[in-house]
């Protein structure tokens, strides 16, 4: 379908054949023949790493990955340095990022203070910086006494609590996904039950609180079934997935990749199938990249060392339209896992290509070949196991209400000449 | 491997084909002859530079492969760098590039992190040898153990070999388990099941013995580990005495094993925990035998793969 998309002041005006007539030669023209046109994505987890560790990535440079990812809102998690803790930090943190004016960012306020698993933080003036949702990633509210007065209290003032599943009594120095690899390897294992426990437990606390749960980059077939399970009693529990934990397992850690370090860890092919399967059936109902980035010297070192995490912002799309394009996933929870998916958990309006909605979006190239290199990354770091893989499908711009705030090298020839035509969703 | 066909390094048993393993042992028995003789010495690396580099505490180790580039006449430096997460001194990248600037020939490595030696590898021009790395691979103990077997049972092929102790956590064992299966032995895992990996059957192709008197029933070889006190801190075991009681090795358990069965335990030993004074002393003991086979196995590696090293000049 090919069709024209007109956009005044932010706002798509007219969407169709006849959206061109009457418009004058000083209108700025996007040429989208043989491209995708689509919402703008939402992403519900990224580390970007200011305050504090700008050496790794500050928000301007996190934000730039974002839109070239497509990505036009992002949930900032808050392990910073200082911890987003407190109001002070949640206004500091969006103040900069309206000066930056990429893609929107959501900061995730902490549930404890300073991630200790002790205290709760002030929610409420949380929320009312600017705050969509708490939690402590990076770190699990192991003490079901506070992760219940956690589900409590954010239930008071409507915020989702989205909790990093770990056990960390069960996953003291681990390293990888404890299986027959991490034992060849001789790197100490995360099980899954670390995993299984918290978020069995949580939806459990949840329920009983009538809070609204979010399961963080889910990694095991055993959560995807307790998820399944908690929805289909009708509980507030949604669940993300990262492109690394659909794409691939503890056999790609051989060799002490360290690239491939990442929490939770990456899992068996079983647990690949599962969250794939997850994924289409709507059990798990986002896809989030859990954007890590790292220094080189983090990385650059033994197994043991490394920092746990990869950049994803900027290839999440094009990797995961390999696996629409191998039959693996239908296009249409691909789209929906990107975008009204994360935008229901977080409470973001949803996304639409519609005559009086916020004109964001995204032009995709769903043909365009290329591999990816430290180049295709425009964050800090360029930690991803998926360097050097070929993929096909790729982020020509990104529309954030009406501003196109990224187009890609290669992308603007095809845009100088031709027409303002573009391709609809298909 | 390089052109001639010899591998640059010895990082783990894993990846060793069985002729390799073959060749390893075979020297190894000039080399003992060689330490047995009033002038221990051979000339084939004089003025090449062998580097120890350790980052946890050794006496065996270390002493063994020191005397072992000393014997064939290189010019050993030892270095201990004490390691800690609280104290972060410098990286391990930087320590290699600093060595690799000073012309080693070999770097033997001892890292508490598993796959280590592999980094190490990655990263420098020298020959390097793996004396430990983690939880992961500690090839030269096997090699000696092979050795210490092949020379009291004539062979290895068909051998029953009993790994007792604390499995989960040892690299002798991980090392030992692919040698021997390599070379055609049946290999054994036994260890209460807190102290063995989970995985073992489908990681490795052992079998698995829940009990002392099952793994050591009819075996030519028993081979005892080390347990050490921290495991009690994990709440991997009740007391050290009950251990010793389920499995530590005596004379009464030994005589379930062929008369002529062998026993081998990499050291240090925890006398009356794992083993009993009796047996570690007695006759069917080949423990030191192992420390002798030590160096004339560690002459064998480091004649080889210092050998293969382009000169530096």
């Amino acid at each position: 379908m090919l069709v024209d998309v007109l956009i005044e002041r932010g706002v798509f005006v007219r969407i169709g054949a006849g959206a061109r007539a009457g418009v004058g030669a000083d209108v700025r023209v996007l040429e989208g023949r043989g491209r995708w046109l689509l919402p703008g994505f939402i992403d519900l987890h990224a580390h970007l790493r200011e305050p504090g560790e700008e050496y790794k990535e500050d928000i301007a440079s996190g934000l730039r990955a974002a839109v070239a990812g497509g990505f036009v809102d992002v949930c900032a998690m808050p392990n910073t340095k200082p911890v987003n803790d407190t109001r002070a930090i949640t206004e500091a943190i969006l103040a900069r990022s309206r000066e930056v004016a990429l893609a929107r960012l959501h900061p995730i306020g902490a549930i404890t203070r300073g991630l200790a698993g002790l205290e709760l933080t002030e929610a409420a003036d949380l929320r009312d910086a600017g705050a969509v949702g708490l939690s402590d990633d990076g770190r699990c509210v192991t003490s079901s006494s506070v992760m219940r007065r956690a589900f409590e209290y954010a239930r008071t003032f409507e915020l989702p609590v989205i909790q990093h599943c770990e056990d960390h009594a069960l996953t003291e120095g681990a390293e990888m996904h404890e299986g027959a690899i991490s034992t060849r390897l001789g790197l100490r294992g995360w099980p899954r039950a670390a995993e299984d426990i918290i978020v069995a437990r949580d939806c459990i606390l949840a329920e009983a609180a009538e809070a609204q749960y979010h399961v963080a980059h889910l990694s095991t077939l055993g959560a995807a079934r307790i998820v399944a399970e908690a929805k289909s009693r009708g509980l507030r529990v949604s669940a993300e997935v990262t492109p690394h934990h659909l794409l691939l397992t503890d056999a790609d850690v051989l060799g002490y990749r360290t690239a491939c370090k990442v929490n939770p860890p990456l899992r068996e092919q079983e647990d690949v199938d599962a969250l794939r399967r997850a994924l289409a059936d709507g059990t798990i109902d986002a896809i989030a990249t859990d954007h890590a980035p790292h220094a080189r010297a983090d990385k650059d070192c033994e197994f043991a060392a490394a920092r746990p995490g990869m950049v994803g912002l900027e290839i999440c799309f094009p990797l995961l339209l390999g696996l629409v394009k191998n039959g693996s996933l239908p296009l249409g929870r691909l789209l929906a896992a990107l975008t009204d998916g994360p935008a229901r958990v977080v409470g973001l309006p949803l996304p639409r290509l519609s005559e009086g909605a916020r004109a964001d979006a995204v032009l995709v190239d769903p043909n365009a070949r290329f591999r990816i290199e430290r180049a295709t990354l425009h964050g800090k770091s360029s930690n991803t196991p998926f360097l050097g893989r070929e993929v096909e499908g790729a982020i020509d711009a990104t529309l954030i209400e009406g501003r196109v705030v990224y187009q890609r090298e290669g992308a603007r020839e095809a845009a100088r000449e031709g027409s303002e035509a573009k391709e609809g969703t298909p | 491997m390089t052109e001639t066909g010899v591998r640059r390094h010895l990082l783990g048993i894993e990846e060793l084909e069985k002729a390799e393993i073959v060749a390893y042992l075979d020297e190894a028995e000039r080399f003992l002859e060689l330490s047995r003789k009033p002038e221990r010495k051979d000339a084939s690396l004089r003025g090449r530079t062998i580097i120890n580099l350790f980052f946890e505490s050794s006496t065996r180790t270390r002493s063994s492969f020191e005397i072992a580039g000393k014997r064939l006449s290189a010019d050993v430096i030892n270095l201990s760098v004490a390691t800690s997460s609280t104290t972060k001194g410098e990286t391990l990248l930087d320590t290699v590039k600093n060595l690799d600037a000073m012309h080693a020939d070999a770097i033997v490595v001892r890292h508490p992190a598993s796959g280590a030696a592999h980094f190490v590898a990655d990263r420098t021009r020298a020959a390097v040898v793996n004396a430990g790395d983690g939880l992961h691979e500690h090839p030269t103990q096997a090699l000696l153990d092979a050795f210490t077997i092949r020379r009291a049972k004539k062979k290895i092929e068909g051998l029953v070999v009993c790994i007792a102790g604390d499995v989960a956590h040892s690299r002798v064992a991980r090392s030992n388990a692919h040698l021997l299966l390599k070379l055609g032995a049946h290999v054994r895992f036994c260890a209460p099941r807190t102290l063995l990996p989970a995985w073992s059957v489908k990681a490795f192709g052992v079998e698995v013995m829940d009990t002392l008197a099952e793994g050591v029933d009819g075996a030519d070889v028993v081979m005892m580990l080390r347990i050490q006190n921290e495991r009690l801190k994990s709440a991997m075991i009740p007391s050290t005495r009950e251990y010793s009681r389920t499995f530590g090795l005596g004379r009464r358990i030994l005589a379930r094993a062929k008369p002529d069965a062998i026993v081998l335990h990499p050291g240090p030993m925890n006398r009356g925990v794992e083993i009993d004074d009796d047996v570690a002393d007695g006759v069917q003991s080949s423990i030191l035998d192992q420390v002798e086979a030590g160096v004339a196995v560690r002459m064998a590696v480091l004649h080889r793969l210092a050998k293969a090293t382009p000169s530096p000049a």
